[in-house]
């Protein structure tokens, strides 16, 4: 981390230790919307950390952002901050302006046509509460980004194991904004994958500060149980997995700041998968029964990294696609290709 | 709470030119090796390999050239090791001179120890083993007994060294003595052992699959001079810990399986390239994400850090995934591993499978590294 990230991670995970409370969270679970969270971090221009300056941004680095969204996901911020960023970066390249508003990711089945959208669109993130929705449609000659208005679509309610609203959206030739933009046709996907990897490389920290934390002050046997070989021993575990699943993710940000990055993204949702089927089950076992009920909140995060863990692609389908293009490239490609990214 | 700090640490674009050069040297140099042999790496031991790595400037890279060395970057030497590891060279001969002993007389040596040893080693022509383990000495290491009695003019040394990988080809033994046997790990002391002294007695010992590669050392009244005492009396212990970090976070942390993975994928890719796919993707994306960890630890190591904690989480997580690999080849392939006769996939399988368990013993075994990991977390 630069010294600019340093500063901005502590900014963040001020503000998210403020507004992203328990309260807030559980509140967010029951549908209601955490207003003066998300005022609060479109205040301080987080929403748009990926946005140039000149068209109302922040102009930061996919580097920088990973510092905002790994806070997000550490503290199981019940908003689409993600999915805000990554659209604001997508229109930003398109050449459309980023409206006011609450903008989410959408992946689905689309048809454009002279400015109109039609098609339906799944799992979309916190639909219900957005007023935009950002796709990516192949067109002739390439791929349109797409800014839609949410007013003129059906809406059916749905849900993640986080609670986290993942809604179907419905558009019958609804005017749009688009602007061709260089991505690949599933650069939606892409992209998700990677904010989504981050987010959870937040979510294992979390794991494992608060599993230490808990070991430390829950006393069995007369001492806490932190001090039996056999807690440390799955403490170590999950920590290193919480560190391989940051830099697999931070790696990828370094290398979406440089070009082409889809193999690193690859990698970094297929690795934080992994350490996530892990981790949670450290988490758990460490916490006994009391981590167990709703009332404790370690659930927040356990039950978004399997919920994010599947989304934008999960960690099979990435590693299939990783896999065949290592076949097909051949075995002793692999070397020279993982080592001239 | 301390958590770990695995920054990204980026390979500069200069050492592209050093890799090709690297990969045509190697290209050339083991193509009549086959993959069984190849899939020794560090534990190959072939001295006139050593000695051609030597002359190309590739050992002892980051030394001062009045050593023998070649005041090289980090980063360069990170790329011509792990050039070295992915192809299979053989290069288990001056491997520990160079990673682990090298540095440490340049930070605790004398002169005169650092002029005898370092050009030497750089050549290709001098090679070093690691004395640290004993019978009753192992995880528990300030256990160690072999004792080292101040006579006239130097040490008197009793005792015996195990498991001592290459001592049977060693010119030399960095050994860990019990100089005082009132303390405990302030009673230690490192000492530079020419292994041609009178009164030792190497033992090669055969691993399970018939090698043998590592070694009992007998001591018996073994005379070690004043002058060949490595840093200062009862601070062998400190002077160990910080070799340790040099030692568990390299590219052969992660590597070691690599020509396994190779073949795997080779097979896989002969039936179609449908099967295993995922769990080829995944064996990926733990390598890449295993490389960028031993990299950041090369740049704080760089930067004359002491990341002996990120060091131990590179050496654990890379055992596992070494260790993987050969029940992975098993799971998607089922063919019976051969020992002679078969086919580079089903030889190297062999090898490996019979290998890959004293990937998480050697270097300090996962139980101690989780140890180590666990203090740093606060829990101990
Ligand atoms: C191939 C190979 C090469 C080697 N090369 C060298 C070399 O060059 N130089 C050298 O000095 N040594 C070398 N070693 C020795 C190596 O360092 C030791 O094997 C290692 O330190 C473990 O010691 P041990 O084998 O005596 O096992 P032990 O220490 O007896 O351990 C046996 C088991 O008990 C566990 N255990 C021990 N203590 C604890 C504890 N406190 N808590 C929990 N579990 C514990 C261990 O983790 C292990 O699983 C080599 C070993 C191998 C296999």
């Amino acid at each position: 981390m630069n010294e600019l990230q340093t500063i901005l991670s502590d900014s963040v995970n001020r503000l998210l230790a403020d507004y992203s409370t328990k309260q807030t969270i559980v509140a967010a679970e029951q549908g209601e919307w955490p207003k003066a969270l998300w005022d609060e971090l479109v205040a301080n221009g987080l929403t748009r950390v990926l946005v140039p300056e000149d068209m109302g941004g922040a102009g930061a680095t996919w580097s920088d952002a990973y510092v905002v969204l790994k806070a997000a996901g550490e503290h199981a911020a019940p908003v689409p901050l993600a999915e805000a960023i990554v659209a604001g970066w997508i229109l930003a390249r398109a050449g459309i302006a980023i409206p006011d508003g609450i903008v989410t990711l959408m992946e689905g089945d689309f048809l454009l046509k002279e400015g109109r959208l039609s098609g339906k669109a799944t799992r979309v993130p916190f639909a219900r509460h957005a007023t935009h929705g950002v796709a990516l449609v192949k067109s002739g000659w390439g791929v349109e980004a797409v800014l839609a208005p949410l007013d003129y679509a059906r809406l059916d309610k749905d849900q993640n194991v986080a609670r986290e609203a993942r809604d179907t959206l419905y558009f019958e030739r609804v005017v749009v904004e688009t602007g061709w933009v260089e991505l690949p046709e599933d650069g939606l996907r892409l992209f998700g994958a990677l904010a989504r990897s981050v987010q959870m490389a937040g979510a294992l920290d979390y794991l494992t500060k608060q599993s230490v934390a808990y070991a430390n002050e829950r006393t069995q046997f007369g001492k806490p149980i932190g001090k039996f070989q056999a807690i440390q021993q799955q403490l170590a575990v999950l920590s290193t997995q919480s560190a391989a699943a940051g830099i697999a993710a931070a790696h990828a940000c370094a290398a979406a700041d440089k070009g082409e990055a889809s193999f690193e993204i690859a990698v970094a949702k297929v690795r934080v998968d992994d350490a996530s089927s892990i981790a949670t089950s450290i988490a758990h076992q460490v916490h006994g029964a009391i981590g167990f009920t709703y009332e404790h909140g370690l659930h927040f995060a356990t039950r978004r990294l399997w919920a994010w863990r599947a989304e934008f692609g999960s960690g099979a389908e990435w590693a299939e696609e990783l896999g065949r293009a290592a076949m097909e490239r051949g075995a002793d490609e692999l070397w020279p290709y993982v080592t001239g990214r | 709470m301390q958590t770990f700090r695995f920054d990204l640490c980026e390979l500069p674009e200069e050492t592209r030119g050093l890799r090709e050069e690297v990969r045509a040297f190697l290209a050339e140099e083991l193509k009549t090796i086959p993959a069984v042999i190849r899939a020794q790496t560090w534990s190959g031991h072939d001295q006139a390999f050593s000695a051609k790595m030597g002359a190309k400037g590739w050992i002892g890279m980051r030394w001062p050239k009045k050593y023998g060395g070649h005041e090289r970057s980090a980063f360069d030497r990170y790329v011509v090791l792990e050039e070295m590891l992915a192809a299979g060279a053989p290069v288990g001969a001056h491997w520990i001179g160079d990673r682990q002993s090298g540095p440490l007389l340049l930070n605790f040596g004398t002169e005169e120890q650092r002029q005898l040893i370092l050009p030497k080693v750089a050549k290709g022509e001098c090679f070093l083993c690691i004395g640290m383990s004993e019978p009753d000495s192992g995880s528990d290491l300030a256990a160690t007994r072999t004792k080292a009695e101040k006579v006239d003019g130097g040490y008197k040394v009793n005792g015996t060294k195990l498991w001592t990988s290459g001592a049977n080809r060693a010119h030399y033994m960095i050994a860990l003595f019990r100089t005082d046997p009132e303390k405990k790990h302030d009673g230690l002391t490192q000492f530079l052992v020419d292994l041609k002294s009178p009164g030792i007695t190497i033992r090669p010992i055969s691993d399970l699959a018939g090698n043998s590669h590592f070694n009992e050392v007998v001591f018996q009244d073994v005379f070690v001079p004043d002058s060949m005492l490595v840093g200062s009396e009862g601070s062998g212990w400190a002077q160990v810990g910080a070799e340790l970090a040099f030692e568990r976070s390299g590219p052969e942390r992660y590597l070691s399986s690599y020509l396994l993975m190779k073949e795997l994928i080779r097979e896989l890719s002969k039936r179609g390239g449908e099967e295993g796919a995922k769990e080829v993707g995944r064996l990926i994306a733990h390598l890449v994400t295993l490389r960028q960890m031993s990299l950041s630890v090369a740049g704080m190591l760089d930067k004359g850090e002491n990341p002996a904690l990120e060091a131990s989480v590179v050496k654990d997580l890379g055992a596992v995934f070494e260790q993987d690999m050969p029940v992975k080849a098993h799971e998607l392939i089922g063919a019976e591993p051969t020992i002679g006769g078969g086919d580079d996939f089903t030889e190297v399988l062999a090898y490996l499978t019979q290998t890959v368990p004293s990937f998480s013993l050697r270097g300090g075994t996962r139980e101690i590294l989780r140890g180590i990991i666990a203090r740093g977390l606060g829990l101990r």
